[in-house]
């Protein structure tokens, strides 16, 4: 166990690499600078601050440059804001992004676990079809439409819940909302799907024909045996809330790191692309080693080697 | 899985069993009727892209300024007068720009599965024929692709071949559309390792290589056609993630180029006139979801019909 957790925790790192090596040099195959303005500036002065950042190496040496300083945990000056460096702008945001990130993640674990068991309980009755229909709209729902929607009902109609600020929980909700819903619709159906499996299984009706109350056997035998299978989409799904996060964030103009993931493409700005690039896989292969180790964790069938 | 090949000195002919299995899997998905709806509405959005500018009534493109000015330079609602489904500020007829998103769409839909196709099916079967090195190697490339942020790669693609011919394709689609392909051709290529991996220890192939058909006819003649039940649901079901990635890129202005507009461009552009004119957000919306729910529902109900082990799974 201990070796295969080393393996691969040690894998994260060849994988970053390749990551930073193809964003590097696609992002510089991008045409244009960082210094492009509406007002051109001059050429000289272009020439003094490539000269100043190192931009007028060649790219093998920036790309050793960068990693070199990236791996003492100096992601560089930002090139846009200009009086920033990017280990500020990213430190400024990060609790945002990530407060919303599992803020969104508990509400679709704590809404789309339920919905799929109640679900599959009410098997081809009216609570499957009402949790299906939920799940399917989920599904069918891009999270900017979902945010839109919510935007008008709540907060242009009803005028519940405010946005465009970060300021208390009023502010976190319909945000929060707008990320949860597909990983709702997806937990549900798995859920469901995984429910009605181990309903079929021989120990329930080992368990129900022992006599064990109905309650009992929902809740030890099937919920427990139904949610492993569960456990392996939560990596995607936490996967998508970091992605899904960038358009919500813009959408919502909350203050954290994933607006700067559209910025710094459009406005050229190598070193913040680099560290949200670096953050984003990082984070991605990270939870996937954890719940990998929760599924072992949680299933003793599983043994890694 | 049907193993009932027969093989006649050398030439494979495996009619019956082919048959039936198409046969008994049209029969369960004729009775789902989930799947039929989904397969109705699939045929109607083909058609929708296909003869969309034919039967639409407008070019997408040809403003009516003339009701637009009497209508104070503002969108004309919907369900009156000429405009079906009204019109955008500047007066274009709003039932024809969906037409036209509606081939879009579903040239994404078409597009990339191709692309995932071409490079998922022959790296899946490669990887797992010939397992060993080349195995790991595919497994580890999985590993970078799931790690890179496909939203970053398909943008910065996008930006950095823009201006190029290939960037200018199809109105700047073509390069999305391969972009999208090229980082979601993994699944299909583990999905494809996975059954060459199961259906390699299986009898009748074991037999076909006793009596020495070669590594190539046993992938292609034998291995592809057992295994193609999963692979085909693998891209009904991929086609709406296709659409979908599509239309959020549009709707962050990334692809298709003006006057063409995507679905996710509509709702972008409706979007400021969200209080007084609602439809020209809600109807490319209810588009959208439309077409996911469609091939959801056709990769579900196919899932079901094509391998019935598999029945209410995900």
């Amino acid at each position: 166990m201990i070796t295969y957790l080393a393996r691969r925790i040690l894998w994260i790192i060849p994988v970053l690499f390749t990551v930073s090596i193809i964003t590097f040099f696609l992002m510089h195959a991008v045409p244009g600078g960082p210094w492009d303005r509406d007002k051109r500036l001059p050429q000289a002065v272009q020439a003094r601050l490539n000269a100043q950042y190192g931009l007028d190496q060649p790219l093998p040496v920036q790309y050793v440059q960068w990693a070199g300083k990236f791996v003492t945990g100096d992601f560089g000056p930002s090139y846009r804001f200009q009086d920033r460096r990017v280990n500020d702008i990213v430190a400024d945001g990060l609790g945002t992004t990530v407060q919303l990130g599992v803020m969104a993640f508990i509400l679709a674990v704590l809404v789309g676990i339920p919905l799929g068991v109640i679900a599959a309980l009410g098997h081809n009755r009216w609570p499957d079809y009402l949790s299906t229909a939920i799940s399917i709209i989920g599904i069918c729902t891009p999270s900017f439409v979902l945010a839109i929607l919510l935007i008008v009902v709540f907060s242009v109609q009803l005028g519940w819940f405010p946005t465009g600020q970060w300021k208390g929980p009023n502010y976190w909700v319909l945000p929060t909302v707008a990320l949860a819903g597909f990983p709702i619709a997806v937990i549900a159906r798995y859920t469901r799907a995984s429910m009605l499996e181990v309903t079929r299984k021989d120990y329930i009706r080992t368990a129900q024909s022992k006599g064990l109350r109905d309650q009992s056997v929902v809740s030890r035998h099937m919920i427990r045996n139904a949610l492993i299978p569960v456990v392996t989409i939560l990596g995607p799904t936490l996967a998508f809330l970091v992605t899904g996060s960038f358009v919500i964030e813009r959408f919502f103009s909350i203050p954290g790191v994933g607006q700067f993931y559209l910025t710094s493409i459009s406005t050229r700005d190598y070193s913040l692309l680099m560290a949200m690039t670096m953050l984003y896989a990082f984070s991605v292969a990270f939870l996937n080693v954890v719940v990998d180790i929760l599924y072992a964790y949680i299933d003793p069938r599983i043994r890694y080697s | 899985m049907a193993t009932q090949t027969t093989v006649v000195g050398g030439r494979v002919a495996r009619p019956r069993a082919g048959a039936s299995l198409w046969a008994d899997a049209w029969s369960r998905l004729r009775k789902n009727r989930l799947a039929i709806l989904g397969l109705i509405l699939v045929i109607l959005l083909l058609l929708a892209g296909a003869f969309g500018p034919i039967i639409a009534p407008y070019p997408y493109q040809v403003q009516d300024l003339v009701a637009v000015r009497a209508n104070h330079n503002q969108p004309i609602g919907p369900f009156v007068g000429p405009h079906a489904l009204g019109t955008d500020q500047l007066g274009r007829d709003l039932l024809s720009r969906l037409l036209d998103g509606a081939r879009i769409s579903v040239t994404v839909a078409f597009v990339v599965q191709a692309v995932i196709l071409t490079i998922g099916v022959p790296v899946g079967a490669i990887a797992g024929w010939f397992g060993g090195r080349i195995d790991n190697l595919l497994m580890r490339i999985t590993d970078v692709i799931y790690a890179f942020p496909d939203l970053l790669f398909i943008i910065l693609l996008s930006v950095a071949f823009r201006e190029t011919a290939f960037g200018q394709a199809l109105d700047g689609l073509l390069l999305v559309f391969v972009a999208i392909g090229l980082v979601s051709w993994v699944t299909v290529a583990r999905l494809v390792r996975g059954q060459l991996l199961a259906l390699k220890e299986t009898e009748f192939v074991e037999a076909a290589r006793a009596i020495g058909v070669s590594d190539r006819k046993i992938v292609t003649r034998h291995l592809l056609p057992n295994g193609i039940g999963p692979i085909i649901v693998a891209v009904t079901l991929g086609i709406p993630g296709a659409i979908l990635a599509e239309s959020t890129l549009a709707y962050i202005g990334i692809g298709v180029q003006p006057p063409r507009a995507s679905w996710g461009t509509l709702i972008y552009e409706g979007q400021k006139f969200i209080r007084a004119q609602p439809h020209l957000t809600l109807f490319p919306a209810i588009c959208i979801a439309i077409a996911l729910i469609s091939f959801t529902f056709l990769g579900d109900g196919l899932r079901d019909a094509l391998d019935p082990k598999l029945k209410g799974k995900q």
